[in-house]
């Protein structure tokens, strides 16, 4: 790894500040972001760690909202307890010392197709909070490791709407504990929705199909004949197109039934 | 280079460190602490588990910088005061959770870290924490039937493997 400087800042107007500079980048909890520069695939000059910032810790749930720190570890989230699918989701990250650094917002940013928060935020129509705009999950995610960030720009916070029931289900690929394919099912008063993570070679999507079938009969039977377009699936050693399309339908299934 | 300070088993360390130095670059090779191991270096083996601040960390995957101002726990501070094994460290001895031994010193702050929030585990419980700490010797099952006696659990009707 190629060393850097280090800062620490207290506040997002010093970090905005800090990652001004050419060739400056944030540090969430680095599980990501370390393994990426041991790799030599990451190189920046400075690193700004947004750990120190306590604007950004934190689970706060008031009326039908979840606003979640854009530091806060997915540890921490878990034990917020905010709502079924959620819970499920933060605790089933990676392992527990994983679990323990990484955060919602490094989570976002990367975008990793295989990762499991784009999916829960995607569902719930969640708001990503920067330190200048709140930004639609639907505009926020724009392909496999892109979103709508703009170089020095920081998510200080997520909003989600808390659903009625929820459900993520995610088939485990054992070697990485990511996700090989991943499901979030939330159903709110006006109706269902249902994002996809893992599957597509455009990175976490909706499946509007079975969101517009489960918003009139919420049961894992109106979906069970439905079939999925794998054309542009991801297709790897770990599984064919074809298997991951099948697992979208089979996971969107356990999701309904299991939702709570 | 960056002036660290930390606390480590109890006692105040410090040091200096650059920005990339990992927590367990600093442990090994700065304090000579080399009960935490290196398994992988890629954040999968746990090898490396420590607590900061009371967590399981994995310590190939944090800058010591990281650890500045913090708390740590590693394997050379679970013993008892008297220097005996703690009852983890003794269960494993007991129920032969380890052959080799590699993958030991992050099995143990792995279990300890499980025993501070759920004193009494069911197996799933402990499988499940056991996720990111991968051991090639024992394939498991002394592992956790260790930790269930250290939790204090009957564990002899659990056959030995
Ligand atoms: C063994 C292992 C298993 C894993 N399993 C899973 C899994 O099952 N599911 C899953 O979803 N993930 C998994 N992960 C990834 C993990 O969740 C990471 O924590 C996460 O992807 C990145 O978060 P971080 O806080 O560690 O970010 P970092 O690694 O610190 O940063 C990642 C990127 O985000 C940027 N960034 C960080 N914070 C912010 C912010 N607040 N605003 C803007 N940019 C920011 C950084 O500059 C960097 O580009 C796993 C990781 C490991 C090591
Ligand atoms: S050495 Fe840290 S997880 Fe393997
Ligand atoms: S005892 Fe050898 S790796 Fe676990």
């Amino acid at each position: 790894m190629y060393n850097f400087d280090f800062v620490k800042p207290l506040n997002v107007a010093d970090a905005l500040v800090a990652l001004a500079s050419e060739e400056a980048q944030a540090l969430g909890g680095g599980q990501t972001l370390i393994p990426t520069m041991k790799q030599r695939l990451a190189s920046p000059e400075k690193l700004v760690s947004l750990s120190g910032i306590s604007e950004m810790q934190g689970v706060d749930i008031s009326g039908n909202i979840v606003t979640i720190g854009g530091a806060t570890t997915h540890a921490n989230v878990a034990l917020a307890g905010a709502f079924e699918g959620l819970t499920g989701l933060a605790g089933g990250i990676g392992d527990p010392a994983v679990r323990n650094r990484g955060t919602i917002g490094g989570s976002l940013a990367n975008n990793d197709p295989a990762a499991c928060y784009p999916a829960a935020a995607l569902a719930t129509g969640a708001t990503i909070v920067t330190n200048d705009r709140e930004i639609d999950a639907d505009d926020y995610f724009q392909g496999m490791f892109t979103t709508a960030l703009e170089d020095v720009e920081i998510i200080t916070a997520v909003r989600m709407p808390i659903p009625q029931v929820s459900n993520y289900q995610k088939f485990e690929q054992p070697a990485s504990r990511f996700a090989l394919v991943g499901v979030f099912v939330a159903k709110y008063a006006d109706g269902v929705r249902v994002a996809v993570t893992g599957a597509s070679e455009n990175g976490v999507f909706r499946w509007s199909e079975a969101e517009g079938v489960l918003s009139t009969n919420f049961s894992a039977d109106a979906i069970l004949g439905m079939s999925v377009d794998s054309s542009e699936m991801i297709s790897d050693l770990h599984g064919t197109k074809e298997y991951r399309a099948n697992l979208v339908r089979v996971l969107t299934g356990r999701a309904v039934s299991s939702a709570s | 280079m960056l002036n660290i300070t930390m606390k480590i088993n109890g006692k105040a360390v410090s040091g200096t460190v650059e920005g990339r130095t990992l927590l367990v670059e600093f442990l090994r090779n700065d304090l000579h602490l080399t009960g935490t191991h290196v398994g992988c270096d890629t954040s999968q083996c746990g090898a490396c588990t420590i607590h900061v601040n009371g967590i399981a960390v994995k310590s190939c995957s944090m800058f010591a910088v990281e650890a500045d101002g913090a708390s740590i726990d590693t394997i050379e501070g679970q013993e008892n005061t008297d220097g005996s094994l703690n009852k983890i460290q003794q269960a494993f001895q007991d129920h032969h959770g380890l052959q080799c031994g590699f993958c030991t010193p992050g099995m143990v702050m792995a279990a300890a870290d499980l025993l501070q929030n759920t004193p009494t585990p069911t197996e799933a419980e402990i499988r499940n924490h056991l996720d990111g700490n991968i051991c090639r010797c024992t394939g498991y099952h002394n592992i956790v039937k260790a930790i269930m006696a250290a939790s204090g659990q009957d564990v002899s009707a659990i056959a030995a493997e």
